[in-house]
């Protein structure tokens, strides 16, 4: 849409900007003003230059989380993005299914994180929980709150279980935009059914696709409470991410000045890679 | 292979209600019963984890405080970001491109980097413990959303409306609110919904804001489990209910949510 130019558009802008920046601005300048600070109670602060994001970048427990994020995020990227698509290319089109299937696999996205959390707990614990003791009974030998392969495979099903379904409804929409004009072009050529997917459903899916990887990128990044409350980021600290590790520390240890400085190296990295996303998307709307 | 393609929702769909399923199932038993057997249904059905949610005012009223303040955020992030998504859909102005991804920008900000300096800033104004204040820290991502959402809808409106009505003679204020509104209602409906949705789940920032007057649900439930020794059925029946008002708002909107991600704005 070619729009005008508008100077005074930013009255209209004008409640957004006040809400977003009371709410965003200030606490972050005061996260940057921790970050260079040293503090020692009663409001009594020494200037600590970089210090703080030396000792946070160069720490082996900041490394180790980094690295435990990124492999949680690979992962559950790695199966929710094909599992979404492959479900909602088998979903049905019409009838009462549509229904019945929307409001189904929308459930897991209305429920409070700390319950999904906590309902996951009850479901996996081996003694009592329906998933811990069918597979004791299959002979594994499962305890999610003591062995570490077993607590990252509850976290990984369990975000799956909560997740997957905003990539199903984001690409079944993606499909139905689809004209059948094409498909029936398609079915002319006696184009198989792989060909259809690859030429014409998936560069049609491609805008939602971007999305839903972007969002699944953010809230998998960000991931807190469900993990806190299944596991606590144990046993060990073998599933405690990022944001686990970042609350323990200024909410736990209240050593405010690295708790701030990680704060503003995470949301760094955050922002660094949906930055690259975004400009992704943006190419994308203006192409098509 | 077509005659087996339901196969495939269908498991998915088991594989979405069993968690489900087992939650419900624990907040029918006794917790002793819990405990002690592993059963798939209740051996001695019981209704009293619900009856005393629903008689002690520590429980029911974390669902008013919860519902409280997801209303009050979803009132005001739409009621905010209607006038500036218009400004977005259909003027250029300075920066505009640049203030679009710095809003878009706390939508990625991880809540656990602001839940200290919120709960400082907002005892500092005291608005502690108030629902005001968890409704006005969860605008942080929900304006953003709704800004993002509504301007995919208005621009999908073409500007020949706003035209026609000029000539026909409306001011802005009546063309917005008799003509402009009405037409992106559907979108609307679905910024409410993805509004509410994400406000009604989050408990980082909501339980940090809060101590007892605005608790939300989540919170009274978490810490019930760790100091009365987990109360599994009552944890388990105080769970079930919050699925509840998520069902009702997917119910209503559910012939909309399709054509919402269509748009391709969450």
């Amino acid at each position: 849409m070619n729009k005008t130019i508008n100077q005074k558009a930013w009255f209209f802008v004008v409640p957004v900007f006040i809400l977003v920046a009371f709410n965003a601005a200030i606490p972050l300048m005061t996260v940057v003003n921790y970050s260079f600070q040293e503090t020692f109670g009663n409001n009594v602060f020494a200037w600590e230059g970089t210090r703080w994001f030396k000792q946070i970048l160069l720490s082996e427990r900041f490394h180790a989380a980094l690295g435990r994020q990124f492999a949680f995020t690979f992962i559950i990227l790695l199966i929710q993005i094909p599992l979404g698509i492959g479900i909602a290319l088998t979903m049905p089109k019409k009838g009462w299914g549509v229904p019945v299937c929307l409001i189904l696999m929308s459930m897991p996205l209305l429920i409070p994180w700390n319950v999904v959390g906590a309902m996951w707990n009850i479901f996996a614990l081996p003694d009592i929980g329906f998933l811990g003791h069918s597979l004791n009974g299959m002979g594994f030998d499962y305890n999610f709150t003591q062995q570490p392969g077993d607590a990252w495979f509850t976290t990984i099903l369990m975000d799956v279980w909560h997740w997957t379904s905003l990539v199903v409804l984001l690409s079944y929409a993606g499909l139905n935009s689809i004209q059948p004009a094409y498909y029936q072009a398609a079915e002319i050529d006696g184009a198989s059914r792989w060909a259809i997917f690859r030429y014409i459903e998936l560069p049609k899916m491609k805008k939602v696709l971007t999305l839903a990887i972007l969002l699944r990128f953010m809230d998998s990044f960000m991931i807190y409470t469900e993990p806190f409350v299944l596991t606590g980021g144990g046993p060990g600290n073998t599933t405690a991410f990022l944001s686990i590790d970042l609350v323990k520390m200024a909410l736990g240890q209240f050593d405010l000045g690295p708790a701030a400085a990680m704060s503003l190296i995470y949301f760094f990295i955050v922002l660094l890679v949906c930055w690259v996303f975004y400009n992704l998307m943006m190419k994308n709307e203006v192409q098509s | 292979m077509k005659k087996y393609k339901w196969l495939v929702p269908t498991l998915y769909i088991i594989f979405l209600m069993l968690p489900i399923y087992w939650l419900i199932n624990m907040s029918f038993k006794t917790t002793t019963e819990i405990i002690n057997t592993y059963s798939l249904w209740p051996q001695k059905f019981t209704t009293e984890n619900y009856v005393k949610i629903f008689t002690d005012s520590t429980w029911y009223m974390g669902y008013v405080n919860s519902i409280t303040y997801t209303v009050f955020n979803t009132v005001i992030s739409v009621a905010a970001a209607l006038p500036a998504a218009y400004a977005f859909s259909r003027y250029k102005f300075l920066g505009d491109k640049h203030l679009f991804f710095w809003l878009l920008t706390n939508r990625m900000a991880p809540p656990a980097v602001f839940a200290l300096p919120f709960f400082q800033f907002y005892s500092s104004v005291n608005l502690f413990d108030t629902h005001i204040a968890v409704a006005l820290s969860h605008c942080l991502f929900n304006i953003p959303l709704a800004v993002w959402i509504l301007e995919g809808f208005m621009s999908a409106v073409p500007k020949e409306l706003d035209e026609t009505a000029y000539v026909d003679g409306y001011s802005f204020g009546r063309f917005f609110f008799k003509i402009f509104v009405p037409t992106i209602a559907a979108g609307i409906g679905i910024t409410m919904f993805f509004c509410f949705m994400f406000s009604w789940v989050e408990l980082l920032l909501a339980k940090t804001l809060t101590a007892t007057e605005a608790k939300p649900i989540a919170a009274t439930m978490t810490r019930t489990a760790s100091t009365s020794g987990y109360e599994l059925g009552l944890l388990a029946a105080a769970g079930t209910l919050t699925i509840i008002p998520g069902a009702i708002v997917i119910y209503f909107v559910k012939d909309y949510i399709a054509k919402g991600f269509a748009m391709g704005r969450v």
